[in-house]
């Protein structure tokens, strides 16, 4: 568990960006120079479908206390359809870690095109401080991992 | 019931349509029964049961069994269900099986016959609504309702989606409501609850793989979990993260392929309800992308291989009555 300079929480948050919209979008908020934390940790993928359920709950194992996933916005997938299916599997992946009891705001989609460079910055402040406010994940980690 | 389906698989073997029956046999104790592969009539006439303990699924070991030769299944309802959803994956060729249809009225659940004190259990035959259950110390007659497996309790169906002949009568479809009850038990928890009821659960696991080896939708050749590298394939009781992670991802690749055939909670030797997590996949498919039974029929494609423009945002979650 990450805490700044004042003792306060620190999330470690994992961002996977598709890479024809949602990391483009990350490129443009960085050069629009608009601010979002620098605890996001992206990790660009080739599509959101790529992400596999695996994925999201190996980061969770390995320390995250939030993670989001980003895609292009339905319909304007890079390979037609691949967010379609993205939208499905992580509706029921979600679904399912809230019925084993973790905290269903630990997990988010979001859609982003690569023109909303505004909108990756708001999405990552308001969901960084979301799980900040959440507080440490302690029902997904992994305690040989924790540092 | 045993007698026809002894005579009809012996005729089959006889005049060459099969080479192979799958069927059941007894083990050690009459309640232990699991399948069996029977090549002639001899084995057929010495070993063949068929009672309120056949509770074993056969349909996965079709897949390797119908690679030899043409073989003979017997199948129950829900046996069908699963044996239709392996036609429908390419899993098991069409031609190289025949498949009898068999009624099923419910198995019974051996750990609730034991539970109610009835020890020795030497045979179990069925008596209207009730089971004669023979032991050691003489017989009991004990209740349908209250010793049927819970699966059995809820069945969604007594009609064979798949089948080249039928002994017995055919079945209908069972009303829905009563299978899902579980589940909303646990929606209507709050999230502490719900994760203190799975901690509770899932912390019995000892990762012996029963519930993927007999799972009839579980039938990729190299699983996910026996990669070194995936980091879960060492037994799960080193972290607690190792049980949810290994339950999650396994109900979570058999979603929109489950059959609810509730085998999994029954080999389960630590007795999880392991039939709750695929049940809520199952409900949250129900509801978000439309009733879809797997193994209904093969034509219908697979919710989770397919999408509509308008589906549901995964934000639906969180947005569901908050606990």
């Amino acid at each position: 568990m990450q805490v700044n300079e004042t003792g306060a929480f620190v999330p470690t948050v994992v961002a996977f960006c598709c890479n024809w919209c949602s990391y483009a979008g990350a490129d443009l908020s960085g050069t629009n120079r608009l601010q979002y934390p620098s605890n996001i940790k992206i990790i660009r993928v080739p599509c959101s479908c790529r992400v596999n359920p695996m994925f999201i709950l190996r980061a969770f194992q390995r320390g995250a206390d939030g993670v989001i996933l980003c895609g292009c916005h339905p319909g304007d997938c890079h390979y037609t359809t691949g967010n379609y299916y993205t939208r499905r599997r992580m509706t029921l992946l979600f679904s399912m870690l809230d019925y084993l009891g973790i905290e269903r705001e630990r997990t988010r989609v979001e859609w982003v095109s690569a023109a909303e460079g505004q909108k990756f910055a708001e999405t990552m402040k308001s969901f960084a401080a979301e799980i900040a406010a959440l507080g440490p994940n302690r029902r997904l980690e992994d305690l040989r991992c924790r540092k | 019931m045993q007698e026809m389906m002894k005579k009809r698989a012996m005729e089959l073997l006889a005049d060459g349509t099969v080479t192979r029956v799958i069927g059941w046999r007894r083990g050690e104790f009459s309640y232990d029964i699991s399948p069996a592969v029977f090549e002639d009539a001899a084995q057929i006439e010495r070993d063949f049961v068929w009672d309120a303990f056949c509770g074993a699924n056969v349909s996965k070991y079709l897949i390797r069994e119908s690679a030899k030769g043409r073989v003979l299944a017997f199948l129950k309802p829900c046996d069908a269900f699963s044996m239709n959803q392996l036609l429908a994956e390419h899993r098991v060729k069409r031609e190289n099986v025949y498949l009898i249809g068999i009624p099923c009225a419910g198995k019974a659940d051996i750990d609730r016959i034991k539970a109610r004190g009835i020890d020795g259990v030497t045979g179990i035959e069925e008596d209207g609504e009730a089971f004669v259950v023979h032991t050691i110390y003489g017989d009991e007659r004990v209740g349908r309702a209250d010793v049927l497996a819970e699966r059995c309790l809820v069945c969604k169906s007594k009609r064979h989606p798949v089948y080249d002949e039928l002994l017995g009568e055919e079945g209908e479809d069972l009303p829905d409501d009563a299978r899902f009850a579980g589940v909303e038990k646990l929606e209507a928890m709050t999230a502490e609850e719900r994760f203190a009821f799975w901690r509770g659960e899932l912390s019995k696991c000892i990762r012996c793989n029963a519930c993927r080896n007999v799972c009839p939708a579980c039938t990729c050749e190299n699983c996910v979990f026996d990669n070194p590298d995936s980091g879960i394939s060492q037994k799960a009781a080193a972290d607690p993260f190792e049980e949810n992670m290994y339950h999650i991802i396994r109900a979570f690749h058999v979603a929109g392929r489950c059959t609810d055939c509730g085998e999994c909670s029954r080999v389960c030797p630590e007795h999880i309800p392991l039939h709750l997590l695929n049940r809520k996949f199952i409900k949250d498919i129900d509801e978000l992308y439309g009733t879809y039974r797997a193994g209904e029929d093969d034509e219908t494609k697979n919710p989770l291989t397919s999408f509509t423009e308008g589906d549901a945002e995964p934000a639906v979650v969180r947005k569901r009555g908050r606990a």
